[in-house]
């Protein structure tokens, strides 16, 4: 496998069973550096699990994630974290208790230890790199606010800037413009491709819309299974896509 | 956004020199002696309160075992304290003369191994913190690296109180059993029973607690404060922002265990006995209610509920005595049901808007609310 390190995710016969159901099957993708994927298919193809797979979260049965040659599936959540994997979860998980500085505060990629933690000092290099994430994510001016005063769209944008501040080389996102109007969904979109420069990025979205709009190449997923794989136009015109997912 | 780092706000510096004022001034000069030093043994079951502001309050994680570190640290200090009054001409009516008497009673004649270092006070001392902060990290690695939380968590430090006091009363020759550890008599030669030493305990007693505050309150300051409140909040988003969130977790018991044994040994110190009565399960539910009673986000909230929910205990006690598990348990439902944060939290809500506004007339600017205190989730 000469070309596997020109891949910067490889995803090889991956597997995952829960009690004999196999959520993902035999799944082989492979992500390019500065590729944005969007991964889509019907509800239960297994999308959400296989981001689950990549960042730790659930353990595979079988197969390999090397992520810049590295071995995914053997590596703790956290570790895979600092390997450079960032992930953004379906329904928005910020720390509603603490302010929008803080939690960008948190994200910051320094002291993560417990004495990390305890040495960490809010210096003005940490202030100058939540101020500009928090320009980015349209939420400069509401830093004090406490998080679970932010609506549901600015909720999904916070923690978009956690994920930004780790500057992760792969980023994962699942549904990020669920349950936003039209015009968040307007915004987020021109956020996507503003951070996209220098990473990778994995999205799963049901919007085909904003899928169109976003997407280099697009995988869709089928009873954890890649049922088709290529640039948006091909995919919509493949026969098989059309009979599972966009026929109805 | 201010860079600097400040250990209280306004506010709390008021709070605290209220509570210095109370326990150095107050306090001493309003009760007599027997009072006094009654109030000095609730303040060491505030240590454990303490502990669990950082444990349960910040982090979110409930244990109903905190007595096992109370009596662990309580437990060193007598053993050190029993030898000392176990010298060979105190004990010379024993058949085995020089070992505490409860061993002799039950036909044991020699020291045994664990007890020999005990005859040193360093040792002694190190051993308060060391040993219960030892258990908290076999306790921690166990359950946390195996993501066992919540309610199953609780339960099994309920057990290990339980199976602590059982091991107590079971082996009676080497622990006193259920009598306990009794009949302390001097520290280094200096008699703790005389009204003049329970003055200095409770005086000890008071620093120590002052002390434990402030290093509460700086953990709760720093980032890692802040870890502790995001990780009670979403679990996953700090794991997968790159911490490992057991280890963490590790810390703050550790650190809950290694508060709540000073307060045990300081319990010996000025009750003069330690016994198995202030290990097991009861003992250490009763220490998350002087929490709960306090408000479990409020490091001061838990010093006075420690007080009250005791005070009320004395009088109660002495006036009707068969009442008092039940008022004890309405307590406990009526914090759950209608202030789950308690006296700390009424105050935020009732009193602190207007002591805010009685203090910005003197300063210039007015505090930031101090979100790691302010939550409005129902206990647990």
């Amino acid at each position: 496998m000469a070309a596997e390190n020109d891949f910067l995710l490889a995803i090889e016969g991956l597997t995952v069973s829960f009690d004999g159901f196999r959520a993902v099957d035999d799944l082989t993708l492979y992500i390019d550096p500065n590729e944005i994927r969007v991964i889509i298919g019907p509800n239960g193809a297994g999308k959400t699990t296989v981001l689950d797979l990549i960042c730790g979260k659930t353990k595979a049965t079988e197969g390999s994630i090397k992520f810049k040659g590295q071995e995914l599936t053997a590596m703790r959540e956290h570790e895979i974290v600092t390997a450079g994997v960032g992930r953004k979860f379906q329904t928005p998980s910020i720390y509603e208790d603490l302010t929008v500085f803080e939690n960008l505060e948190i994200s910051y990629p320094r002291g993560r230890t417990v004495f990390g933690a305890i040495m960490f000092r809010r210096d003005q290099v940490v202030i100058d790199r939540v101020n500009e994430i928090a320009e980015m994510i349209f939420l400069d001016g509401l830093l004090d606010l406490r998080a679970a005063f932010l609506s549901h769209g600015q909720k999904q944008w916070l923690e978009i800037g956690m994920l930004l501040i780790q500057d992760p080389e792969l980023l994962m996102l699942d549904e990020p413009v669920a349950g936003m109007s039209v015009s968040e969904r307007q915004k987020t979109a021109d956020l996507l491709k503003k951070i996209i420069k220098g990473r990778s990025v994995i999205v799963i979205e049901h919007d085909m819309k904003f899928a169109e709009d976003i997407a280099h190449r697009v995988t869709v997923l089928h009873q954890g299974k890649v049922l088709s794989e290529g640039d948006m136009e091909r995919v919509k015109n493949d026969p098989k896509v059309v009979e599972v997912y966009l026929g109805h | 956004m201010k860079a600097g780092f400040s250990l209280f706000n306004r506010s709390e510096l008021l709070f605290l020199v209220i509570l210095i004022g109370l326990i150095f001034i107050v306090l001493p000069f309003g009760l007599d002696i027997f009072r006094l030093n009654l109030v000095g043994k609730y303040l060491t079951y505030a240590f454990v309160a303490l502990g669990l502001v950082l444990c349960w309050g910040s982090g979110g994680i409930l244990s109903l075992g905190q007595g096992l570190f109370f009596g662990l640290g309580g437990y060193c200090m007598a053993m050190f304290l029993k030898l000392e009054a176990s010298t060979p001409e105190a004990t010379k009516i024993q058949s085995t003369p020089g070992i505490p008497d409860f061993m002799d009673w039950n036909q044991i004649t020699e020291l045994p191994w664990f007890w020999e270092p005990f005859h040193s006070l360093p040792f002694t001392l190190l051993a308060i913190i060391a040993v219960p902060t030892f258990f908290a990290f076999i306790i921690g690695l166990a359950m946390f690296t195996r993501r066992v939380g919540g309610v199953y968590f609780a339960i099994i430090t309920q057990a290990f109180a339980a199976i602590l006091t059982i091991l107590i009363i079971g082996q009676q020759g080497y622990t006193g059993g259920v009598n306990g550890i009794t009949d302390l008599r001097t520290l280094l030669g200096w008699d703790i029973r005389t009204d003049d030493a329970k003055y200095v305990l409770y005086f000890v007693n008071g620093g120590l607690l002052i002390a434990c505050l402030l290093l509460a309150q700086f953990i709760r300051q720093c980032k890692l404060g802040r870890l502790l409140v995001a990780m009670r909040d979403q679990e996953d988003r700090v794991r997968f922002s790159g911490y490992n969130v057991a280890n963490l977790k590790i810390f703050v018991f550790c650190l809950a265990a290694a508060i709540s044994a000073i307060g045990g040994a300081m319990f010996t110190l000025q009750v003069g006995f330690m016994s198995p009565s202030f290990v097991g399960i009861v003992p250490s539910i009763e220490m998350v209610i002087y929490c709960a009673v306090g408000g479990r986000l409020s490091l001061f909230g838990a010093i006075y509920g420690t007080l009250l929910v005791n005070y009320a205990k004395t009088v109660f006690s002495e006036v009707l005595p068969e009442v008092w598990l039940f008022a004890m348990g309405a307590l406990f439902i009526g914090v759950v049901m209608a202030f789950p944060n308690g006296i700390a939290g009424l105050y935020q809500t009732y009193l602190e808007p207007k002591v805010r506004r009685l203090l910005e007339v003197g300063g210039k600017e007015p505090d930031p609310v101090d979100t790691s205190s302010i939550a409005a989730r129902p206990a647990e």
